[in-house]
């Protein structure tokens, strides 16, 4: 795992966490693959403009739990409140939740038959009923941001990787979202493309996005994040200050994890 | 050894050679694919003779010794001991036959006035480059089938004769070939795709009536379905209930081939990535739109080959109405051979070459098209 050698500046004057505005709240939350109990009972909550870094080691339930907040997974037991709504199985929430949460995916989920242009204005479109015009406004002004305007006319299947998750992202972000969720961007990545999708993720953060990054990133994790938290065996185990975290693990997994990722 | 014999540093950047010219343009072609070793030059000298043995003797019926021009079986029947070819006189005196059947002889603009509609509205469509695909499609699809039931069955309103009406047992040849084609692929597709979606559905009941539906219409021949429509059905139908017996084949033929469409569908629905789904709801998609904007022309387009084999076999199936006495291309090719006034030697290999060609241009076509669209749709990888 790349403990940095990724430099990132920061600006954190628009970096502000809410203290009274509650963007995600899981209260009790639990989720069982048929037998098996993924996820024991998650208590959580994210206020507006909050970085949060996932971690912990593979299997312990960080990505079912970030895809739970979209209801990418079917929680069965506990609360999740997005924005103010309740997930339940209403249709109509679910739609609603994921109007206002973004998503990137490990392997981007980029659709191959379309352009990057057309990539991003599908959803704005189809979902937010925006004209093309404006939609296709809006895209350009992201894909902008993530610095790649000149693919617009491309294939998904022409760029590299990193360029297809500032792409992704870029999609994310024309539907306007409050929460951005990122279940491991960077895994899929060759080493020297993983500074350009940070520095996307890091802009976001300056601009007061609220997120939740399942990432192995531990240099992101440093600056960016306000809090990390660390999973084990479905379980919320130890949540810290990126500093203290770092420094000062309590839980002896986290310190198991910690050495196994820091010093190899 | 020295270092500089086991490896040599560049100071000057090598130069880029054009390959050479051996490996290249029409000879380097056939040194690499024909000619590469003694065996494949002996494979290929092999082959080629082969070749030239089979298609001699085609050539030498269909053309060299055809007789193309005539008015009865004396022009076909040659010199005494002279070895006659294909009998082309015969197949213009039965062309009519063979492309309208027994249709009314002075109402034949009507049917070629489908014909030409078609052609109209279908090149445009299928030609990527013509604009308004939208509306193009609307006319084909809906306005295009009305019009033709009209034109080709006749209208009457009340007790004035707009177009005299002309019973579908007359209907014949290439019109039957074709009406029963084209219903059922532009039929069966749609209806493959719901019973697809169907089949993979989470909800019980829509799942159990795919799976019966897909099961049975697979599990039976086609002999079977065409019989039972044409013979069975009025037995269970009330006094006086009749459907047209070509309409009774076109929904046998349709629901047929919309249960092996929804099998070739379905393959194409299981290639595509669990990802592509999350990636579409995560943005908010429901149901539909994702499945009409992301998944199905993906998914569709992966299984363009086997959307168009499923194709060719209705085009070639639609040779089984014989056996409910309906007279398609190939029936009306058959009826004609009991015609003493053109009876002879070669009259049959002549009809048979004849339809064999009809059906070869047409599946030729719908094979090249779908490699054409395949081309088009690749987007994939192509840096």
């Amino acid at each position: 795992m790349s403990d940095t050698a990724v430099e990132l500046n920061l600006d954190r004057s628009r970096m502000m966490v809410s203290e009274t505005e509650v963007a995600v709240e899981l209260i009790n939350m639990n989720k069982w693959y048929g037998d098996f109990h993924v996820l024991r009972d998650i208590n959580l909550k994210v206020m507006k403009g909050e970085r949060i870094v996932i971690c912990g080691p593979s299997g312990s339930g960080k990505s079912t739990m970030i895809r739970c907040i979209n209801r990418l997974e079917e929680h069965q037991a506990g609360q999740i409140i997005v924005d103010g709504n309740e997930l339940t199985g209403d249709l109509k929430k679910i739609d609603e939740i994921r109007r206002e949460v973004g998503m990137c995916f490990q392997h981007f989920n980029l659709f191959p038959h379309l352009t990057i242009l057309e990539n991003c204005t599908l959803a704005p479109i189809w979902v937010r009923k925006m004209p093309k015009r404006q939609a296709e406004e809006i895209a350009m002004h992201y894909l902008e941001r993530v610095k790649i305007p000149e693919q617009a006319n491309k294939y998904p299947g022409q760029l590299s990787g990193g360029q297809q998750q500032r792409v992704a992202i870029a999609r994310s972000l024309c539907m306007n979202p409050k929460i951005m969720l990122f279940d491991e961007p960077t895994s899929a990545l060759d080493p020297e493309m993983i500074k350009e999708v940070l520095d996307v993720m890091v802009s976001l953060a300056e601009e007061g996005m609220t997120m939740l990054c399942v990432t192995h990133e531990m240099g992101f994790a440093r600056k960016v994040a306000n809090r990390v938290i660390f999973m084990d065996a479905g379980q919320i185990v130890e949540q810290n200050e990126p500093e203290a975290f770092f420094l000062n693990p309590q839980h002896e997994r986290t310190q198991l994890f910690l050495s196994q990722i820091l010093h190899h | 050894m020295s270092d500089a014999q086991m490896f040599q540093i560049r100071t000057v950047e090598a130069p880029r050679l054009p390959a050479p010219s051996s490996t290249t343009g029409v000879i380097g072609w056939m040194r690499q694919n024909l000619f590469s070793s003694i065996g494949n030059t002996v494979l290929t000298i092999l082959g080629a003779l082969i070749a030239w043995a089979l298609i001699e003797p085609l050539i030498e019926f269909a053309l060299v010794k055809a007789v193309w021009t005539g008015d009865d079986r004396t022009a076909c029947l040659g010199a005494d001991g002279e070895h006659i070819g294909a009998c082309w006189a015969y197949v213009g005196d039965y062309m009519q036959q063979f492309i309208y059947g027994r249709y009314t002889t002075s109402e034949l603009w009507r049917v070629n006035t489908v014909y030409g509609l078609f052609a109209l509205l279908l090149v445009p469509l299928l030609a990527p480059s013509v604009p308004y695909k939208g509306i193009n499609a609307l006319l084909l699809l809906v306005a295009f089938p009305i019009v033709a039931y009209y034109l080709l069955t006749g209208l009457v309103i009340g007790d004035t004769v707009i177009l005299p009406i002309v019973e579908t047992a007359q209907w014949g040849g290439l019109l039957v070939t074709l009406v029963i084609a084209v219903t059922g692929i532009t039929a069966s597709l749609p209806l493959g795709i719901l019973f697809a979606l169907g089949r993979r559905s989470n909800m019980p009941i829509i799942k159990l009536i795919s799976v019966i539906f897909i099961e049975f219409w697979r599990g039976v021949p086609l002999i079977t379905v065409l019989f039972m429509s044409s013979v069975m059905l009025p037995l269970f139908l009330p006094d006086g209930v009749t459907f047209d017996k070509l309409l009774r084949v076109l929904v046998g033929v349709t629901l047929f081939s919309s249960a092996y469409m929804a099998e070739v569908v379905r393959g194409g629905l299981q290639a595509i990535p669990k990802g592509q789904y999350e990636g579409a709801m995560a943005l908010g998609l429901r149901f539909w739109p994702m499945m009409y904007l992301i998944i199905l022309p993906q998914a569709l387009k992966l299984v363009i080959p086997g959307i168009v084999n499923t194709f060719i076999g209705l085009f070639k199936d639609t040779t089984l109405v014989l056996i409910v006495g309906m007279f398609d291309l190939l029936g009306m090719i058959q009826s004609s051979f009991a015609d003493p006034s053109w009876a002879t030697p070669t009259q049959a290999h002549t009809g048979y070459l004849f339809a064999a060609f009809v059906f070869f241009v047409f599946c030729f076509g719908m094979s090249r098209y779908s490699i054409f669209v395949e081309k088009q749709l690749h987007t994939g990888h192509k840096r």
